[in-house]
């Protein structure tokens, strides 16, 4: 049921783990229906997010996106980061099951959850 | 790479010899059992022969033996047909929380349709008791339908005491026996069981045949409607090979059920000593003892039940679980949650059933793998802080 884009990034993991000195978390989800994805960032003064990564519970779908997430956010603009679709998550996944897309929707929603939280977090300092 | 098939609860593999009885009705003997020429005839002896099989493995008479399509239509025919049946008597059904589909769909189909379902609540192990039963008992009950064995916890119920409270209350006793048929040992007349249903492919015979039996006296309308086989009480031409495996099948279960058992438990027992020993919280769904010799059903905390399995079957190990993502739901499974495991703990269950075919070495397999598994994905895991 699973294309081999999701098994591989289901078994090896891109950017597992939580960021050190990260400057934005964000965590959606619950527990309740199973799946919660938290994506963290760090950026550097420029606007580019240097390093990320995603801490997941959920099925092989929820953690195959929040990896391919982390990939197509990385190194890039948080103007870009802020353009990433659910669905261009599924395409780069080549298709996930019906009954998944919503983990693509998920990891949509915890990487603009951790941007919103760096935007949080740069207006406190001020 | 290692195969382990751990996932017999599902479905087993068909019994070489069970397959060697079948295959004679598979190739030369294909005639029409209701033919009256030899090739009817002889297919018609096999049939026969079936039904006395199954007949010996529950105690009950020849003529209380049906053939059916599967478990899911001895389950189908015995809810409807009561209702239907014994209108006049009354429209009460009880039955469980913890039920298979095949019953529970039923059930609210019938409560959409003018019934009224009870479903007893079971226990943290997945038990109700006959005293439930007996309070539950009305004037106007016409059925209880309770499960013999738990398919996802493997919880055995108290089968005899419920078909005591049933007769000496009068009302119809129905059993889902399904996953216990072959397993338990199983006796419709001392039990007081006057219903019962049972499949071939959980005890290494073929899908796509099941039974039910229906004990002399109760008069059932037929689910499938057409011709007169099964003295009328099931149309639709008999599949022989079918039933001739599912009687092997029965036969050979049973004759070896003692000794099956015995070598199971220690299995199921060395199974869960080691995932307890090997991997830190997690919780055995069911009750330690009175459960299905093949069972194992935990919830390794933190972590997601599709991933667990997902992870077992790269390294050649199937599982089952009872987690939404394999459900096709939002919902965990219902039985988990009749538990009252919440949510999180339901979500990452992973059930593993033995067979006839596993061994020791199997399960150190099995163990290890699940506990790298379980380290890898709690790595993973946001909800894991240890």
């Amino acid at each position: 049921m699973y294309t081999e884009k999701v098994l591989d990034h289901f078994s090896n993991p891109r950017n597992m783990g939580e960021v050190e000195g990260a400057n934005g978390i964000g965590t959606v989800g619950n527990a309740k229906c199973g799946d919660i994805m938290q994506i963290s960032l760090k950026i550097n003064d420029e606007g580019i997010i240097e390093d990320v990564g995603f801490k997941t519970f959920g099925c092989g779908a929820a953690i195959a996106t929040s990896s391919m997430a982390t990939e197509m956010i990385k190194g890039k603009s948080i103007e870009e980061a802020l353009q990433l679709s659910n669905s261009a998550v599924v395409e780069a996944l080549e298709g996930l099951p019906p009954a998944k897309i919503h983990c693509s929707v998920l990891a949509e929603e915890a990487v603009k959850a951790a941007l919103e939280d760096y935007y949080k977090r740069k207006e406190e300092a001020k | 790479m290692r195969k382990v098939y751990m996932d017999n609860a599902a479905t087993t593999a068909l019994a070489p010899e069970v397959l060697e009885q079948m295959m004679p009705y598979l190739t030369t003997t294909f005639g029409n059992p209701s033919s009256v020429h030899a090739f009817g005839r002889e297919a018609r002896t096999g049939i026969d022969k079936a039904r006395q099989q199954v007949a010996a493995a529950l105690n009950a008479e020849v003529d209380e033996i049906i053939f059916t399509g599967c478990g899911t239509e001895s389950d189908n025919t015995v809810l409807l047909g009561v209702a239907a049946k014994y209108k006049a008597k009354g429209n009460h059904i009880i039955t469980t929380n913890i039920e298979h589909h095949a019953i529970l769909h039923t059930a609210e189909y019938l409560e959409k349709n003018g019934c009224e379902v009870t479903y007893l609540p079971v226990d943290q192990y997945g038990r109700v008791s006959a005293e439930q039963v007996a309070a539950a008992i009305k004037d106007n009950t016409i059925l209880v339908s309770i499960m013999f064995a738990n398919n996802e916890v493997g919880s055995i119920m108290p089968i005899a005491e419920i078909g005591a409270v049933c007769r000496e209350k009068g009302v119809l006793f129905h059993t889902d026996a399904v996953q216990a048929v072959g397993h338990v040992p199983i006796d419709v007349k001392a039990m007081n069981i006057d219903m019962l249903s049972l499949s071939a492919h959980k005890f290494h015979g073929p899908k796509g045949v099941g039974a039910l039996y229906v004990r002399r006296g109760i008069r059932l309308p037929s689910f499938v409607m057409g011709g007169g086989q099964e003295k009328g009480r099931r149309a639709g031409t008999e599949n022989t090979a079918g039933v001739v495996g599912l009687g092997a099948a029965v036969e050979m279960s049973c004759a070896h059920m003692e000794e099956n058992a015995k070598r199971m438990t220690a299995l199921r027992n060395r199974l869960m000593e080691g995932i307890e020993r090997e991997i830190p919280e997690v919780k055995l769904n069911g009750h330690r003892t009175e459960r299905l010799p093949n069972n194992v059903n935990y919830s390794i905390r933190y972590i997601e039940g599709e991933s667990i399995l997902l992870m077992l079957d790269m390294n050649g190990i199937a599982a089952s679980s009872g987690s939404a993502c394999t459900s096709g739901s939002l919902d965990p499974s219902h039985v988990l949650l009749a538990l009252g495991l919440d949510h999180e703990t339901a979500h990452g269950s992973v059930r593993l059933t033995l067979g006839d075919e596993t061994t020791e070495e199997d399960i150190d397999y099995v163990i290890d793998v699940l506990k790298k598994t379980a380290e890898r994905l709690r790595m993973m895991s946001p909800l894991y802080k240890g």
